[in-house]
């Protein structure tokens, strides 16, 4: 056993010693692999940023009820009564909010307005959130970070970071004119990155009459005593005749709002990868065929000296890995450098508005990245590595 | 492969020109295998480029010239009233309007991914003459109130028959009377007259839908209109929006492809980021494929030499080179381009969030130039490096 | 392998002297050229006394390199067995001739068949790394092989940077660094002009003479059967003549 890594780490050694007599073909070959993880890398930051902003909104101690059937806010209906009847339900924590001690039940009124993008000029659709006292409550992590908040029963709003990256005329004082209202942008918020950045709040009591929603709101957010009060919470409002609500875990919520980007992009990021890892396998064979054969008769002196047929084998495999893995991780960090933290912001088919996000290259994805790069070179490496093995001796030494 | 064989060879070599190309290819046969495959895989990519980067479009270059969409000035969500339309059409310029609305209904499970409009049959199908219905099916759907035509894209997608019933789950627009499903009768399939035309819609009427909303009632989407003459588009648009601007519900007006183009800025830069990515692959896989190719030429130095010493002319020799390199891309690329059509044609791998995904045949011709300029280059570098050699230098070198 | 330096000749050779190390009996070989079958050595018999210094000589075809293949344990025999210090080899599987080669045998070639990547010193070093000698043993009898073929002073050039004759002495100086009981060269002179190839035989003579290796030469060139201390005519795959120096 000692023997054989000895004879393997030797034989790699000076495989890899040969690397720089064809710097030609390593380089296409380094290229080809740094590209495929690049490219896979970078496509599968899009959906993990995506992803990523979702999961930062939803707490799993926060309950989030739509009518049922909906699938999202957009297509939710909620009455007044049907929120006075959800802030009767048990398990529901209880806060301050403006001096009183309330239950933490934050029904929300959802509409989607039209805001040239900063990017092209062209309208993109963006929330606007009408909110209750208690919504500062349920939604803990919303910090205003500019000016203030918005005073109950005007028409004022504040809006969230991401929105005004990515949105014109939402700085802090301006004023937005929409349809036949005046809304003035007093403050300006964050919420640790979630997806209510990328919306603006005002007074649900203002924007009602607004937009001609009577006392109808969207959904209810509903702060729970502890994460085990959900069960009990659910299994009231889906006991109660006098409703009919789909009641939902935050968290749960907001993976099922990624489905639609997650699909796309992984529809494409396969397509991409599988096509690509092909093209990078077949650069690395012919690297290392070449390897192979242009030191046929080296090979064959090892085996004469006295080297085993599986060393050589491992050691030509080996000689891949390695310049699978440097490939792999230049391109791993190449994307990293290119990708992570890029802003920008897409249609979530689900509630037909903008979520801004930043795409994200995290430690997993890059780990996933190399692994495929190995798992190439692993391929790429295998078959030239037998075809060295069972050279001829005899006669390869004298080639 | 013709005649450029019989100049190449000076009189009285007799040698088959076939032969002297083939030993080239069978040098390295596992390598020629595999840069080939390479070349394959290159264009397979190509194929997806091109139809995601149409698919990402949204439809943008093929909409009506002649159509522009009326809708609710702070955004799509937002309902307009229903006897607007009478209102438009008195609009000079405007021939006529016809309302949509946004069903967004469930087939079965969320994931089926389709788009549903209350339309008014007739003045629905003027508008898009692109959606191609036979005559007895829309006779069939202005008998029956529950009708609905689908396009050929989802019904093959799902099964449907004409006769089939279909049930909704309504989301937002609930049936009157309580329950959540709509059921519709499956009267007719359309198709697209062009490859762009969007086949996976789900239409069913308006006054069906009308009657039977628990709420809403009077209010509709937006409007479809076509108006006489497209270059005073933006004075009709005028016209429109001034005309509602003090009434509760102002509207604004845009040409169709404007509005595409806004759904496709909505989309954002993703689609953009996508397809800069897969550019970029396909031009590293074509630089690495090429110098692959180039290389094999370069290591024939010697036997180029031998080709010189037996008389054959600088020309012949580049031809010799370029014609070898010309077929490999040729077929290898042919092969990656019909392969990819094959697969970018079997739909959209999204499950419904690409309508449109199709391979443009104008890309085909992209695609042939492509192959054309990559035999070209791989071989014409290294040939020219090969005529410059001097014979005696060229067999030393061996 | 012992410490004991290569300069001493090996224990073996002092008291066996004479007696036989390697005998073929009836060899069998044939390949396939396309659909042809070339008889290679057809029931060839052969004595290798230990100390000896052997010249093979014959035309091409004529089984000289087939026969160094089979008693370096590089092919194995249709049928006919071949048997080194009593082992038969051709018995031996995959692995084991491996590992039998490592210890027991010392190959030099025509083209030398250095790695081009590696210095001289660690060319020699190679056969070492399949022992289980620590790194100080292993560079002690680097030097040692090296100081033999009087290359001390060029242990850490490249092959490239090394003449013909410099190379092949470090081919030399790989054969035997192992003391292997066998070394089997190839056209050792093939590629080198005269003098350089007259130093080369030197060296082996002195091998043979002052340090009692066994040695089989492989060679075309009569000059340098001379130099040997027995030398075999193949004709036809088999052993026609046999004249003593």
């Amino acid at each position: 056993m000692f023997r054989w890594l000895s004879q393997i780490g030797t034989l790699t050694t000076f495989n890899l010693r040969t690397l720089p007599q064809r710097p030609g073909s390593v380089a296409a070959s380094l290229v080809g692999m740094a590209g495929v993880v690049a490219v896979l890398v970078g496509v599968l930051s899009i959906q993990q940023g995506f992803a990523k902003t979702l999961e930062a909104t939803g707490s799993p101690d926060t309950a989030f009820v739509l009518r049922g059937g909906a699938d999202g806010e957009m297509m939710s209906i909620v009455t007044r009564d049907d929120a006075r009847l959800i802030g009767e339900a048990p398990g529901i924590a209880k806060g301050t909010v403006e001096g009183a001690a309330t239950p933490l039940v934050s029904p929300e009124l959802f509409v989607v307005i039209g805001l040239p993008k900063k990017t092209t000029g062209t309208d993109a659709n963006v929330p606007l959130r009408g909110v209750v006292p208690a919504a500062f409550g349920v939604h803990d992590r919303v910090k205003i970070v500019e000016g203030r908040n918005f005073a109950w029963g005007r028409n004022e709003v504040i809006v969230g970071r991401a929105a005004q990256g990515q949105f014109r005329g939402l700085e802090v004082g301006k004023t937005l004119n929409l349809g036949q209202n005046q809304w003035q942008i007093v403050g300006a918020f964050t919420a640790d990155g979630g997806l209510s950045e990328s919306e603006i709040w005002t007074d649900a009591a203002v924007l009602q009459p607004a937009y001609r929603r009577g006392t109808t709101y969207q959904s209810v957010k509903v702060k729970l005593a502890s994460v085990g009060s959900f069960q009990p919470f659910k299994d009231a409002l889906t006991r109660n005749p006098q409703l009919d609500v789909k009641v939902q875990r935050e968290t749960e919520f907001y993976a099922g709002q990624s489905r639609g980007m997650t699909r796309l992009i992984m529809s494409l990021g396969v397509i991409i990868g599988v096509l690509m890892g092909l093209g990078a396998v077949f650069g690395a064979l012919i690297t290392m065929y070449t390897a192979v054969a242009t030191r046929t008769r080296e090979i064959a002196t090892l085996r004469a000296l006295g080297f085993g047929r599986v060393p050589v084998l491992l050691s030509v495999v080996g000689e891949s890995l390695a310049i699978a893995a440097l490939g792999g991780a230049l391109g791993a960090l190449g994307a990293y450098l290119a990708f992570d933290g890029f802003e920008t912001a897409t249609i979530n088919w689900q509630s037909f508005s903008q979520v801004a996000f930043a795409f994200r290259v995290g430690p997993a994805l890059l780990a996933l990245g190399v692994l495929y790069a190995l798992a190439l070179g692993l391929v790429g490496g295998l078959f030239p590595a037998i075809r060295a093995a069972r050279l001829p001796v005899a006669t390869a030494l004298r080639e | 492969m013709g005649g450029w064989w019989q100049r190449a060879l000076p009189a009285g070599v007799g040698m088959t020109r076939a032969g002297l190309l083939a030993s080239g290819f069978r040098r390295h046969k596992l390598r020629l295998v595999l840069t080939g495959l390479s070349i394959v895989v290159a264009f397979l990519l190509f194929s997806y480029l091109v139809a995601i980067r149409k698919a990402f479009e949204m439809g943008v270059d093929v909409a009506g010239a002649d159509r522009m969409m009326v809708r609710h000035s702070v955004s799509i969500i937002q309902s307009l009233p229903a006897s607007y339309e009478a209102e438009i059409e008195r609009v000079p310029g405007v021939v006529d309007a016809t309302p949509l609305s946004w069903f967004g209904g469930i087939y079965q499970d969320p994931k089926n991914f389709i788009a549903q409009f209350p339309v008014k049959p007739e003045e629905y199908l003027a508008m898009y003459p692109e959606f191609k219905l036979p005559a007895d099916q829309k006779a069939a759907w202005l008998r029956t109130r529950t009708g609905a035509i689908a396009g050929r894209t989802i019904a093959t997608k799902y099964g449907w028959k004409v006769g089939d019933r279909i049930p909704i789950q309504a989301t937002v627009w609930r049936p009157k009377g309580g329950g959540t499903t709509w059921d519709f009768d499956l009267v007719g399939i359309y198709d697209g007259k062009e490859k762009e035309t969007d086949t996976t819609q789900f239409l069913f009427r308006q006054d069906f839908f009308e009657e039977n909303k628990s709420f809403g009632q009077g209010r509709i989407g937006w409007y479809a209109i076509r108006i006489k003459d497209p270059s005073r588009a933006a004075d009709v648009a005028k016209a429109i929006d001034e005309h509602f601007v003090n009434s509760p519900s102002a509207t604004k007006t845009e040409t169709e492809g404007a509005m595409a183009q806004g759904f496709a800025n909505q989309v954002g830069n993703i689609g953009l980021i996508i397809v800069a990515i897969l550019t970029a692959v396909f031009f590293i896989i074509m630089v690495v494929v090429g110098n692959t190719m180039a290389q094999s030429v370069r290591e024939r130095t010697q036997e180029i030499g031998v080709l010189k010493a037996l008389g054959f002319s600088n020309g012949g020799v580049l031809a010799l080179v370029l014609g070898e390199s010309l077929l490999l891309a040729g077929i290898a690329g042919g092969i990656g381009l019909l392969m990819g059509y094959g697969l970018v044609s079997r739909g959209d791998p999204t499950n419904g969030f690409l309508p449109i995904f199709f391979f443009p045949p104008k890309d085909l011709i992209l695609g042939a130039a492509l192959i054309v300029a990559l035999g070209l280059l791989t071989g014409l570098l290294p040939a020219l490096q090969a005529m410059r050699l001097r014979t005696v230098d060229a067999l030393r070198r061996g | 392998m012992t410490d004991t330096s290569l300069l001493d000749v090996p224990a073996s050779a002092r008291t066996a002297s004479g007696s036989v190390l390697a005998q073929l009996t009836g060899v069998e070989k044939s390949f396939r050229r396309g659909a042809e079958e070339v008889r290679v050595l057809r029931g060839l018999n052969l004595e290798l006394r230990r100390g000896e210094f052997l010249a093979l000589m014959g035309p091409s075809g004529s089984g000289k390199s087939t026969l160094l293949n089979l008693l370096a344990g590089l092919d194995r025999p249709d049928s006919g067995s071949v048997e080194v210090e009593g082992h038969q080899i051709d018995r031996l599987s995959e692995r084991q001739l491996a590992h039998w080669r490592a210890r027991h045998v010392g190959l030099v070639f025509q083209f030398y068949n250095l790695l081009p990547v590696l210095s001289a010193a660690k060319n020699v070093e190679l056969p070492l790394l399949l022992t289980p000698l620590s790194g100080a043993q292993r560079k002690q009898h680097v030097q040692t092989a090296l100081s033999v073929v009087g290359l001390e002073h060029r242990a850490k050039h490249l092959p490239r940077q090394l003449s013909g004759g410099e190379q092949q002495r470090v081919g030399i100086a790989r054969a035997i660094v192992t003391d292997a009981t066998l070394i089997l060269a190839d056209e050792p002179t093939g590629d080198l002009d005269r003098k350089t190839g007259d130093s080369i035989l030197d060296l082996l003579q002195a091998l043979n003479v002052d340090h009692g290796k066994t040695i089989v030469m492989v060679t075309h060139d009569p000059h340098a059967a001379a130099r040997a201390s027995r030398t075999l005519h193949m004709v036809d795959g088999q052993v026609s003549t046999e004249m003593a120096a």
